[in-house]
């Protein structure tokens, strides 16, 4: 009993809070549980509002998506987290990049530990892109009207691709130059253009400190802003599109049901 | 011809003078349908906070992955020294891996860049739509195009750098089937030789869930297959010169 008042006092507290002119000229929402107020919450909120404020209660079954989508999302929040107290300890100049990364792993507080978070998440996002890709293709979740949604995730897994490529070099050590150079090879393989997408990449004809820096502008401000970008709409095109696919709900699904339950219903008529 | 309506089409938007409403609908368009009435959760708060609760639990595995393993870092760059083998990110070694084996426009260009077309267009192909079992329907047709395609791949992975290979065309080296490629492929291909002798009647449920796998199941399986192969190969049996190595060896 003692437990239930607590909780009680818990949700007037946040009650409360949520009631304060400072809370509602913040969040535009007011107070209140009522259906109205939860939809409020979602549709009131810039970040919110991409998506729906209703989810089917079936699909939050773990078996359902696995939550994919949602741990890939955390991956690249992590990744901004731990990447942006990286770039205060980093300049992307060679050799300077290594010793930097040196002083992360020996020197700063909790350097290492940034370091090691930031790169196995990494590896954690580029695993979870592809098992979210490959979980929607075997749920037939492409269907129409989602096509164009299924188009942006592949983009999203190239941007992913790209931006653990970019990040790679950025540490400037043996492991890093050589992978980057044999991936960077793969681009003058391209006919006719290929040397010069090759150059464009890297600033030159090998890896030097012209690729290093622009491999560190489009980890940190191009490739993230894209990403961002396109993680926008491809949440808000899952609200726009009928959230997220269940085979059973869809329309043409339903229709063929009613329709199947039709003949069963006549013909017991009939008997 | 028809009786005179006793209603005149009209535009007026004064609602007290002209109440009444009538809806046209025209051919191949009709009311909508209510189409589920399925159970439904706010996503606030009980949709939000498990997504929070999810995104939480990943972190905190992450953390202690980062507290017990140290992201690896070598020696400064050094462009005059170069390690055997260079290898790239784990999941670019599927395709180093085929690097070895086809030349860069082919193993680097032009099947990175089909795999990423054939992504685009699966939800544009009405068969992957509509989903149905691959041998259900033309079940004779399908099988004959399906046996050229599976044998005449099967075949080139077989006799591509095979030792006839090298006989035929006088190259002097060794042997390097691609077996990493031939297997997954025979694995699949027995798989659906095995659906196109299943039916949805059949009394084995296994049968059953095969017999209903439309093509782009299979195409996509074996895609997997052969990604998953590739890359661990790359990852875990390369070693200098991109030679095979066992992983308990060591380099």
């Amino acid at each position: 009993m003692a437990k239930t008042g607590m909780t009680k006092t818990m949700d007037q507290y946040f009650d409360d809070l949520r009631g304060t002119r400072v809370w509602r000229s913040i969040f535009r929402s007011g107070t209140g549980s009522s259906t109205l107020k939860r939809a409020l919450a979602i549709q009131q909120n810039v970040f919110l509002h991409l998506f729906s404020t209703k989810v089917r209660v079936r699909m939050l079954s773990f078996s359902a998506t696995w939550y994919l989508g949602t741990l890939t999302l955390g991956t690249f929040l992590l990744l901004v987290a731990t990447g942006i107290p990286l770039m205060l300890y980093y300049h992307p100049s060679a050799p300077q990049a290594y010793s930097d990364t040196k002083d992360l792993q020996f020197v700063v507080s909790s350097g290492l530990f940034l370091r090691n978070l930031h790169r196995w998440s990494a590896h954690a996002m580029v695993f979870l892109v592809f098992a979210h890709m490959f979980k929607v293709f075997y749920r037939g979740a492409y269907r129409t009207p989602r096509e164009f949604n299924w188009v942006i995730g592949v983009i999203l897994l190239l941007i992913t691709l790209l931006l653990s490529y970019t990040g790679y070099l950025l540490p400037w050590d043996q492991l890093a130059y050589w992978a980057i150079t044999v991936g960077s090879n793969i681009a003058s393989a391209v006919p006719l253009i290929g040397d010069k997408i090759h150059f464009l990449l890297l600033g030159g004809n090998a890896v030097n400190a012209n690729a290093l820096l622009r491999f560190y502008v489009l980890h940190c401000m191009i490739l993230p802003l894209t990403a961002m970008f396109f993680i926008a709409i491809h949440f808000w095109r899952i609200r726009k599109d009928g959230g997220l696919y269940a085979h059973s709900s869809e329309p043409a699904v339903v229709r063929a049901n009613a329709a199947d339950n039709a003949s069963v219903a006549s013909r017991k008529e009939g008997q | 011809m028809a009786d005179s309506k006793d209603f005149t089409a009209g535009v007026d938007s004064n609602a007290k003078k002209s109440p009444r409403r009538v809806v046209f609908i025209t051919r191949r368009t009709s009311a909508q349908v209510k189409a589920e009435t399925e159970d439904q959760i706010q996503t606030f708060p009980e949709v939000l906070f498990r997504a929070a609760v999810a995104i939480m639990t990943l972190a905190v595995a992450l953390v202690w992955i980062s507290l017990l393993f140290n992201a690896p870092l070598e020696g400064l760059a050094d462009p005059s020294h170069t390690p055997n083998p260079a290898k790239a990110p784990w999941y670019f070694l599927g395709l180093q891996e085929m690097l070895h084996y086809f030349p860069p426009v082919v193993a680097g260009v032009l099947v990175p860049g089909l795999v990423v077309m054939a992504l685009i267009v699966i939800p544009y192909f009405k068969v992957n739509v509509e989903a149905e079992g691959l041998f259900l329907k033309n079940r004779e047709k399908r099988l004959r195009i399906f046996y050229a395609v599976a044998g005449g791949l099967s075949l080139f992975l077989l006799l591509f750098k095979s030792r006839l290979y090298n006989y035929v065309l006088g190259i002097n080296g060794e042997a390097e089937p691609l077996y990493a490629g031939l297997v997954p492929t025979l694995i699949i291909s027995g798989l659906m030789i095995l659906a196109s002798r299943s039916s949805p009647q059949s009394p084995s449920a296994f049968r059953r869930y095969l017999a209903a796998r439309p093509l782009s199941y299979w195409v996509m399986t074996w895609f997997l297959f052969e990604l998953v192969v590739l890359t661990a190969i790359g990852t875990f049996f390369r070693g200098p010169g991109w030679s095979w190595v066992w992983p308990w060896q060591g380099s």
